[in-house]
């Protein structure tokens, strides 16, 4: 890792951003040019279904990935993409939500109730997109500001629990062959099982080794005990 | 966008696939007549060799039904065979290695004459019939697809089925030298039938589409198609058919068995227990249409199933 790689300018970051974004974008400019010039196969509304929910679920795995990789590498300023990542998640999820409701329910309102009630792998969809909202709308400096930083960051663990609800998601619809969701699930239990590992490293650095300063009080506290 | 027009190319007009690959271009760019005359001299097939044989004369059928064919393209494009993939275009990329030729169909169990069909020989025991049917898969999308091949009965009754012979099992091809070799399903994919819905005049043994022989992902050389039921009842690629007196074993229903049942009869009202069986979208259409009793041959098989509880043996 070279010493230029470890900071970035504020005009770098821009750039790096611009980029991203229009990476981002991508997936969404093939569909809709695909559409457009029907090369999406025989069942094209299928196509663009799978296509916006495995690339919300890819992004979910991605915006999870940051925090390890930044540890990893040293690369702090990985962490200034991640609402950017975390906002496509979102954008995805929207997009694969509104070609259900218009494209496959054809907005009946009664059958998407059913389906939401009644079928398990739907079920744990919806609740997965309804948990993105909040974190979608807390996503601006001022929301940070507003509800302070701790709070806000309890309030973005529930990430934890959509990418797991996308996976169940995923792993409940698919007929005999599970293969792709259990490679995201894996992808996933990875990514959260880091996180576990090094809390749990952190906690026995912390019971074995008590901080100096404590120590030194304690020497203090001593000498005023009563005669 | 896909939003289908009437087909207006009749399926005579449609260039076969193998016609469009490099050989033909080769040969005309190349000089047609030169390279021709080598080909004929060195024994080389000939480029009309190489496409998809036409199956003639066909005759036509009353059950064939009057509502409009889904594209040539999409019925040999979009299909399930997961041996070759579960994508639904992966069968079309993957199926080609398959050797259909020679091919035999060994009919046995619980007949009096027991006897292996070799192919040709199966494509001469009836006149072949063109029969344009609903295809309605259990994932709730349909087709209309003009099958080509004459009812499984006139086979049947060929090798004299006995008395106690109760259900109709078919075993498919399983090559692991080409096919998956993940255990998706147990392979070789098997299916079955009661005696008396594989004797239904619908139940049609199937070796052609669109008045060619079946391309490979469609299940050449030989499936069956049984139209009122879900997609996956309707084996492909069928080595050997045989008789039994108690229900065989089937692969979806060994995969799930509360998921998919024996009879597997296409019913709106009984769900699939993940998703509504409901409606179906045609392929090529924007919006879904309501899903038919028996997919739409309610009056020609509904009595098979007098007294039955659908939703019990669904």
């Amino acid at each position: 890792m070279t010493t230029a790689m470890r900071t970035v300018s504020a005009d770098q970051i821009g750039a790096i951003k611009a980029f991203l974004f229009l990476l981002c974008l991508i997936p969404a400019a093939q569909l809709v040019l695909g559409w457009r010039a029907d090369q999406l196969g025989a069942n094209p509304i299928e196509t663009i279904t799978h296509a916006t929910g495995s690339w919300t679920l890819r992004f979910l795995l991605i915006t999870l990935a940051v925090t390890p990789l930044r540890r990893l590498t040293g690369l702090h300023w990985l962490v200034r993409l991640r609402r950017m990542l975390g906002l496509f998640a979102f954008a995805y999820g929207v997009a694969h939500f509104a070609i259900y409701l218009w494209l496959d329910q054809f907005f009946d309102w009664a059958a998407i109730a059913k389906d939401i009630l009644k079928r398990p792998y739907i079920t744990v969809g919806f609740t997965a997109l309804v948990l993105m909202v909040p974190l979608a709308a807390t996503s601006t400096n001022a929301a940070i500001k507003r509800l302070g930083g701790r709070r806000w960051q309890a309030l973005h663990r529930s990430v934890y629990a959509i990418a797991i609800f996308g996976v169940l998601h995923y792993w409940w619809l698919v007929k005999a062959d599970i293969l792709q969701p259990v490679i995201y699930g894996v992808i996933l239990a990875a990514l959260l099982g880091v996180r576990a590992w090094w809390r749990e490293q952190e906690r026995r650095r912390q019971l074995s080794a008590p901080p100096p300063r404590a120590a030194s009080l304690k020497g203090s506290v001593i000498r005023i005990v009563p005669k | 966008m896909l939003i289908k027009r009437p087909d207006d190319i009749v399926a005579s007009e449609i260039t076969p696939r193998a016609l469009f690959e490099d050989r033909r271009r080769f040969l005309l760019k190349a000089g047609a007549g030169v390279i021709a005359g080598a080909a004929v001299w060195s024994g080389l097939p000939s480029p009309a060799a190489a496409a998809p044989m036409k199956l003639s004369p066909l005759q036509t059928s009353p059950f064939s039904i009057k509502e409009e064919k889904t594209p040539y393209k999409a019925v040999t494009s979009y299909n399930n065979y997961y041996e070759f993939g579960t994508g639904k275009e992966d069968p079309a990329q993957n199926a080609g290695i398959m050797k259909v030729q020679p091919w035999t169909v060994r009919v046995e169990g619980l007949v009096g004459k027991p006897r292996t069909f070799d192919i040709d020989a199966l494509l001469k025991l009836a006149p072949l019939e063109e029969r344009i049917y609903r295809l309605r898969c259990v994932e709730a999308w349909s087709m209309v697809v003009p099958w080509v091949g004459f009812p499984l009965a006139t086979l049947l009754k060929q090798v004299d089925p006995l008395g106690s012979a109760k259900f109709v099992e078919f075993v498919t091809h399983y090559d692991p030298e080409i096919m998956t070799r993940r255990r998706i399903l147990d392979w070789p994919y098997t299916e079955g039938l009661r005696l008396d819905e594989a004797m239904h005049p619908l139940t049609l043994l199937t070796v052609g589409l669109y008045g060619e022989v079946l391309p490979n992902q469609n299940g050449a050389p030989v499936r069956i198609v049984v139209p009122w039921k879900y997609g996956f009842k309707s084996a492909k690629s069928i080595v050997a058919i045989r008789l039994h007196e108690t229900q065989p074993a089937t692969a979806w229903n060994k995969s799930a068995p509360h998921e998919y049942g024996f009879y597997s009869n296409v019913n709106p009202e009984v769900d699939h227990p993940r998703w509504s069986q409901s409606s179906e979208r045609r392929i090529g259409e924007f919006r879904k249409r309501p899903t038919l009793m028996f997919n739409g041959y309610a009056d020609q098989v509904a009595s098979l199933y007098q007294g039955m509880d659908l939703r019990k043996q669904f």
